[in-house]
């Protein structure tokens, strides 16, 4: 009973010299044989699926599309890659009406942008317009000005709020590890009507 | 077996070598959280609107705060940083324009919007600006509508801006926000009854700190 920790302890490796319950190959040409295709097939399926536009492009029209796409450098007009993923590179300058999958902005967008999955706003990223999606994420130290569209269209979220009103239940959202709630406030109605 | 005891029965520490009760995480540690009874109510209030549900946010934009009320509400937010507008005309010295640039700038049409989240903004506003943005607000609250501000009760010489980023439904934590925000003006209870002609005070909480949340609706 009392030697419960060394039954819980996690498995020690061996003493040197004793053999390994389980033998790792690290010979250099077993590694090599293990890393070097699998990296180059992430590169062949990077450069199969993405697409990249770089600093010194500049586009003016529509740009359409059914493939990822990375944009770097600027694009004046229309985006639509309705099935994909849209990222714009920190170094891209977008002043246009965009459609896609989701949307990852680093660098500059003026104008409305729209997805079916999600907007993500990373830090530095800067959207002047409106965005429709039904997920939004804006990291600390982004700028947005315009309006969230995050309505669904199957009408409203289904939760009963009046209950957590009343201080009932709990949160609706997840509350960080932080969320230490001081004493609430000592809350009294004042007659203010 | 004391172990087991130890390790289920008392109370656990989120991470080891941290008192209990200590903030998670050091950089939001020093921000404090505090319950909120004005802004259940307002979720409240929303969440009997019918159709598509128009928010306007006073404040600066704070991601968790749109996935939260995104997630919460469903709504169509309007991030109206009027914090950086005030922060701008006040760096320009050009404070006497501010009610015309946010009247201009709250371009939704009358008796479209279901909720406003004013925060602290009427505070640092004089009272004719206060007395403008309120009337402009009234126009365009939709029937049921609510708006949710909170108010000092004493003016404040020099004030920071604080940004409220949502913790759940019922606390939100403080955060200072960078700007050169000016004094606090304190409103009386029935200057706030008046200038938000048109609506009524449906809820209306002291808190410790001296704050007034109120919550205004329309009929």
């Amino acid at each position: 009973m009392w030697k419960r920790d060394d039954a819980v302890k996690p498995a020690v490796p061996a003493a040197p010299g004793a053999a390994p319950a389980q033998p790792a190959v690290h010979s250099p040409v077993a590694e090599a044989a293990a890393t070097r295709p699998t990296a180059g097939n992430a590169q062949q399926g990077l450069e199969k699926n993405a697409v990249n536009i770089g600093k010194s492009v500049v586009i003016k029209g529509e740009l359409n599309g059914s493939e990822d796409l990375t944009i770097e450098g600027q694009v004046e007009g229309k985006i639509e890659l309705r099935q994909n993923v849209l990222t714009i590179g920190p170094n891209g300058r977008i002043k246009a009406q965009v459609f896609a999958k989701a949307v990852i902005i680093l660098g500059e967008v003026v104008g409305n942008v729209t997805a079916t999955e999600k907007v993500d706003i990373r830090d530095n990223g800067s959207v002047d317009g409106d965005i429709a999606a039904p997920r939004v994420a804006i990291a600390e130290g982004a700028h947005f000005r315009g309006a969230i569209d995050m309505q669904r269209a199957g009408g409203k979220p289904g939760d009963k709020p009046d209950a957590k009103a009343d201080g009932k239940a709990g949160s609706g959202a997840p509350a960080p590890a932080s969320a230490t709630v001081p004493q609430p406030a000592g809350a009294t109605t004042t007659g203010a009507r | 077996m004391f172990s087991d005891l130890l390790r289920w029965g008392g109370k656990r520490n989120p991470e080891p070598g941290r008192p209990a009760d200590a903030p998670a995480s050091p950089e939001r540690g020093s921000d404090p959280v505090i319950a909120s009874k004005a802004f259940p109510k307002f979720l409240s209030a929303l969440s009997h609107q019918t159709g598509p549900t128009n928010v306007i946010d006073f404040g600066p934009v704070i991601g968790g705060n749109v996935a939260y009320l995104g997630e919460r509400l469903g709504c169509k937010l309007f991030i109206e940083d009027l914090v950086a507008e005030m922060d701008r005309h006040r760096k320009a010295d050009t404070m006497t324009a501010l009610a015309g640039a946010i009247e201009a700038r709250l371009r939704q049409e009358e008796g479209s919007v279901d909720g406003v989240l004013c925060w602290d903004f009427f505070d640092f506003l004089d009272k004719p600006t206060a007395q403008s943005l309120a009337r402009h607000l009234a126009r365009k609250i939709k029937p049921g509508g609510a708006i949710m501000g909170f108010f000092c009760t004493s003016p404040v010489e020099r004030a920071g801006f604080t940004k409220y980023e949502i913790v759940d439904d019922q606390s939100l934590r403080h955060r200072n926000h960078p700007g050169t925000a000016g004094p606090k003006h304190a409103l009386l209870n029935r200057d706030i009854i008046k200038m938000f002609d048109g609506l009524i005070v449906s809820d209306s909480f002291l808190l410790k700190s001296n704050t007034r949340e109120i919550l205004l609706r329309k009929r």
